[in-house]
């Protein structure tokens, strides 16, 4: 059996005081077009980096397709990608920038570099310095530039970002047309929609731990059902919802309580309700966006706080 | 967007081929070409030796003779003028002249971002910094060489290409000056590669060109006034500095190898060390931001 793309083990870096990436463990399949997930400064460029051998973890182990990066860059063929934005020599030209990055892969075919330029639309400016291009056509030869590897595993740090709403849908068609190529794909982003569109398993990172792994169907499950209530009573109603069993992550949030339960929770609480001498005015199911569940992940220190906020908000709660 | 490259086309990357230090060196001669830090060095070599020759002519024909320091050397042989440029050339000329590349070359990465690129290929640090190493060598090489042909040049037209007078007052022929000067410029290059191992040990250190490019001037200028200090003529013979004026060795009768020699172990001591804790720097850094 062949070794995954990637296996991450147990992977930590510090500095200093600070632990940017703390344990992370993550498997991703040939094939996959694995989604990287969390907010600003959670720890996703720093694991790129790793991964690309750029920087040394402080433990753990990185392996692409069994192989160690940070032992000797011969562990990154058939790799490719980037992090942070893509960096070319502002002084030379897209087909001059290209030309260097073959040389620096032993490989000078000119052929090949064409078909780049032309694969990302750039065959036009090839000619034209990259220090007059766009963050978008710099985002485009990056690809291009990772594309000179006939990569069979690509690593993308947020490549959509910056890009306006065109440019943000032709890199998703590139993404998707790659995958459907056969590349393996690892996707950092913090926009849900691209990788919703794009992924078939995410992890995601919070303050450099990853709190959830899988497929974002799994997740979505995992979260349960969430509902939204209304009553004649809402201040009763958020306390009882708050003390029944299998009711979980209560709010109130315009106007109106949320909270997640399986439907045979639900049924229960709409009868303690009714004992309660609380009637319902609305009690209905809510679609449970990836951004919901992002931010339940991301934010979950805040969620007891706000929580109590929103009792105190409840028309009617002392 | 069309279809990329057929997979039967496969890069080097995914076919095994590997680069080497060759390619390293070829495409930073190639970024070189198009930065105007290499045209300002170069233009200084240049510009040294024409506005010395410049003003030669411009007090000889104005009638001052032999009247100003030197106007005997310098209007006898033209061969004089780049030896003139190699003495005041070692002030802060040259250590800047070479130290625009050297001090550039790694820290232009970091300032690009481009540092994360070329890592992610497939080449190992090592033969990165062999290749960045031996372009600002190649660079201070043609620098010193450019000026002191162009010295030998302007200088024999304006005061013709005669017989050299060497430093013990011998005459030599001019033929033999030819030699005698460009085998200066290449004793010239002994303390000239301590002061790039400085400047790429700055590179790698600072991160940032412009402290590089200073750095590397000022630790040439401080090494030069600790040689000036009142109690210190004892470390004379052990500065940097001092080898700038080794060449001399060769232009007196017998031959002086003496300071030559004390040239190559003397620059080596600072110019080692200082490329080996570029070395280490640049092989262990973290590429957290370029």
């Amino acid at each position: 059996m062949s070794a995954p793309p990637i296996e991450v083990r147990g992977l930590v870096k510090r500095y200093g005081a600070l632990t940017a990436v703390d344990g992370v463990q993550l498997t991703v399949e040939a094939g996959d077009v694995y989604g990287y997930l969390g907010p600003n400064g959670a720890g996703k460029t720093t694991s790129l980096r790793m991964m690309l051998g750029l920087i040394r973890p402080t433990e753990g182990t990185v392996r692409l397709f069994g192989r160690d990066p940070n032992a000797t860059v011969a562990a990154l063929a058939g790799v490719a990608g980037f992090v942070e934005a893509p960096a070319f020599y502002p002084y030379l030209s897209a087909r001059r920038n290209l030309e260097l990055m073959a040389a620096f892969d032993g490989d000078s075919a000119p052929t090949r570099i064409d078909l780049a330029l032309d694969t990302v639309e750039l065959a036009s400016r090839a000619s034209d310095r990259v220090g007059g291009f766009s963050h978008g056509m710099r985002q485009r030869l990056g690809i291009a530039a990772a594309l000179l590897r006939s990569p069979k595993l690509l690593l993308l740090d947020e490549p959509a970002t910056g890009l306006d709403p065109a440019g943000m849908r032709d890199m998703r068609l590139l993404i998707r047309r790659l995958a459907d190529e056969g590349m393996t794909v690892l996707l950092s982003s913090h926009l849900l929609a691209e990788v919703e569109e794009l992924c078939n398993r995410v992890a995601v990172l919070r303050r450099g731990r990853i709190v959830y792994e899988g497929t974002i169907a799994e997740l979505a499950r995992g979260a349960g059902t969430r509902y939204r209530l209304a009553s004649t009573d809402d201040a009763r109603a958020l306390g009882i919802c708050v003390a029944r069993p299998g009711i979980a992550e209560v709010g109130y949030e315009h106007g109106h309580i949320v909270f997640s339960a399986d439907e045979q929770a639900v049924a229960e609480l709409s009868r303690a309700l009714i004992e309660a001498d609380v009637l319902i005015r609305e009690l209905a199911p809510q679609t449970v966006t990836l951004e919901d569940l992002f931010f339940s992940l991301t934010e979950g220190d805040g969620f007891v706080a706000e929580r109590a906020e929103a009792a105190a908000a409840v028309p009617g709660a002392s | 967007m069309t279809a990329l490259a057929a997979p039967s086309e496969r890069s080097g990357a995914a076919t095994g081929r590997r680069p080497g230090v060759w390619a390293v060196y070829r495409w930073e001669l190639v970024k070189l070409r198009y930065q105007k830090r290499t045209y300002l060095g170069l233009g200084a070599s240049i510009l040294a030796p024409l506005l010395l020759v410049l003003a030669i002519n411009l007090r000889s024909g104005a009638g001052h003779g032999d009247a100003f320091a030197f106007s005997n050397y310098l209007t006898r042989s033209g061969l004089v003028v780049p030896l003139v440029i190699l003495l005041f050339g070692a002030i802060w000329m040259f250590p800047l002249i070479v130290a625009l590349v050297a001090g550039d070359i790694f820290a232009s990465e970091d300032h690009n971002g481009t540092l994360k690129t070329v890592l992610t290929r497939s080449l190992e640090r090592h033969q990165i910094f062999a290749g960045k190493m031996l372009v600002a060598a190649t660079y201070a090489v043609f620098a010193i060489l450019l000026g002191g042909t162009v010295g030998v040049i302007a200088g024999s037209l304006q005061s013709g290409f005669n017989s050299l007078q060497s430093l013990s007052g011998t005459i030599v022929s001019a033929p033999r000056g030819l030699e005698l000067v460009y085998a200066s410029l290449v004793v010239y290059l002994i303390p000239t590669a301590a002061i790039v191992s400085i400047g790429l040990m700055l590179s790698t250190l600072t991160r940032n060109s412009a402290a590089a490019v200073v750095g590397t001037l000022m630790i040439s200028l401080l090494i030069q006034l600790i040689g000036i200090l009142p109690g210190m003529s004892g470390a004379q013979p052990y500065l940097l500095s001092t080898q700038f004026n080794a060449w001399q060795g060769l232009l007196r009768t017998p031959t002086d190898w003496v300071p030559i020699i004390r040239a190559l172990w003397v620059s080596a001591l600072y110019g080692v060390p200082a490329l080996i804790v570029a070395l280490l720097v640049f092989l262990r850094r973290d590429v957290a931001g370029g």
